[in-house]
């Protein structure tokens, strides 16, 4: 029996409110398919199954809040065989967990519990069987004084200003950044874009954009120490690039999911994805899968953004590479003063895990790769 | 259609990709992007935008030439008019 639980939808949401549910007990689930929508400060987020079954009982319920990792259904692995009641299997799923007194409590409620400091031994049980529901743990913390139980703001933007607060915070307390930067000649690359552009309709048109996501993504294969994350003391480095991408949220706020596969997708690709991802995030939707598997992540100021941005990374990622806009500039080559078009490119990267050094070789060969767009779509 | 018609339409199409602008504040005789926080994609939804709803297809080579509201009323008017002419 499988419980799944609430997927992680990076580290600044560590709590949502399920919306709905798209499968019933007795549906088939296959991995990748949005069984939830949850809603998070940031956005309603389409949950993904991370496995196949069938569902055998829905725990959560419509407007329960459920912190990151609570299990909400128990689902039936491929071949296996449902149990004699569910009454039972609640009861041995309990039984299993480190509770000192035999208490019938359900494996939503035992999480909330933890997260919010009730003594399960004084919570009465209304399920079946006097089992504790998540329903009656919430009823007593919210009975318990003020001082203990947590303000719940009640405006999105209050919320997502809280979250990223909080991230940001732990980043700043836990991560030793240090910042390389680099000023990028962009001519090569403008002068390929211009010329791919005056064959394009206006609604196939490509932005700079895309040539520097789809630079970091190449030039990140030959620096893992940058791609990955960094939890529990160690570090992992991450088999793919999947670049988070800094989007700003018109009525105010951050987020920065996964534009998937950058490195393999032809540019055009990703053009359409990345203004698909951006309107999702502006209507405030998105798949939990994108914000669980960014394994860098850019910040792009663009055109009316500053000369360059030290960005902060998000954890558990180690790295971030941030562009500021592209301008004229005084540019000396060959002995001559010309005007170029050029970016300044920097990297905070984690000093736990990257020096300085490659840091810098990073931002180089970054440079490099954008000198030579048409070698992008060979 | 006239520019007043013109102006119509693309004043919605900006308010679909910034839904918090209002209308009776917005001059058409200072720049745009300096009213209206439009990054490049939202600059480039806007003239998606524009095409679909009046058929121009804007080249890059012409963005220099739309800078305040009146200039790309202007512009339109214009590509309309060499449009029905063909």
């Amino acid at each position: 029996m499988i419980e799944f639980t609430l997927p992680s939808m990076g580290a600044d949401m560590d709590e949502g409110t399920l919306l709905e549910w798209k499968i019933k007990a007795g549906d088939t689930v296959k991995k990748g398919q949005v069984v939830a929508v949850v809603d998070t400060s940031k956005a309603a987020v389409d949950i993904e199954s991370w496995h196949d079954g069938t569902v055998l009982e829905l725990i959560a319920t419509p407007g329960d809040k459920i912190p990151v990792g609570t299990p909400m259904a128990l689902l039936l692995a491929p071949g296996e065989t449902p149990p004699a009641t569910s009454a039972e299997s609640a009861r041995r799923a309990s039984a299993s967990a480190t509770v000192a007194k035999r208490i019938n409590v359900s494996p939503a409620a035992r999480k909330y519990a933890q997260q919010h400091d009730v003594d399960l031994e004084r919570v009465a049980g209304t399920g079946m069987q006097g089992a504790v529901t998540l329903k009656d743990v919430e009823r007593f913390a919210l009975a318990r004084p003020a001082a203990t139980v947590p303000e719940v703001p009640h405006e999105r933007a209050v919320e997502m200003r809280r979250v990223i607060a909080a991230a940001m915070q732990r980043s700043k307390r836990d991560i030793p950044h240090y910042y390389v930067s680099e000023t990028i000649p962009m001519g090569e690359a403008l002068a390929w874009l211009t010329s791919a552009n005056t064959t394009r309709s206006v609604v196939d048109r490509l932005l700079p954009a895309v040539l520097l996501l789809k630079a970091v993504a190449i030039t990140l294969r030959r620096f893992p120490e940058l791609n990955g994350f960094y939890r529990d003391d160690a570090f992992s480095h991450a088999e793919k690039v999947q670049v988070g991408v800094a989007i700003s949220l018109r009525q105010g706020g951050l987020i920065a999911p996964a534009l998937f596969d950058v490195e393999s997708k032809p540019l055009q690709q990703v053009m359409r994805d990345l203004i698909d991802l951006v309107k999702r995030c502006r209507a405030g939707s998105l798949r939990s899968s994108e914000l669980s598997e960014p394994t860098i992540t850019v910040t792009d100021l663009g055109d009316r953004g500053s000369m360059e941005v030290f960005g902060v990374i998000y954890p558990p990622q180690v790295a971030l590479v941030g562009f500021g806009r592209i301008a004229q500039r005084p540019w000396a080559q060959d002995g001559e003063l010309k005007i170029m078009p050029s970016i300044k490119a920097s990297l905070s990267a984690d000093h736990r895990v990257s020096d300085g050094h490659r840091g810098a070789l990073f931002l180089t060969e970054l440079s490099e790769t954008l000198q030579h767009p048409e070698e992008f779509e060979r | 259609m006239n520019d007043t018609d013109i102006h119509t339409v693309v004043v919605a199409t900006l308010k679909s990709i910034a839904p918090e602008i209002e209308e009776n504040t917005l001059r058409d005789d200072l720049p745009l992007r300096a009213q209206v926080d439009l990054d490049s994609i939202d600059w480039l939804n806007f003239l998606v935008g524009l095409h679909e709803r009046l058929g121009v297809d804007i080249p890059e080579s012409d963005y220099g030439r739309l800078i305040t509201l009146r200039d790309v009323i202007d512009y339109l008017g214009k590509a309309r008019s060499r449009n029905s002419d063909s």
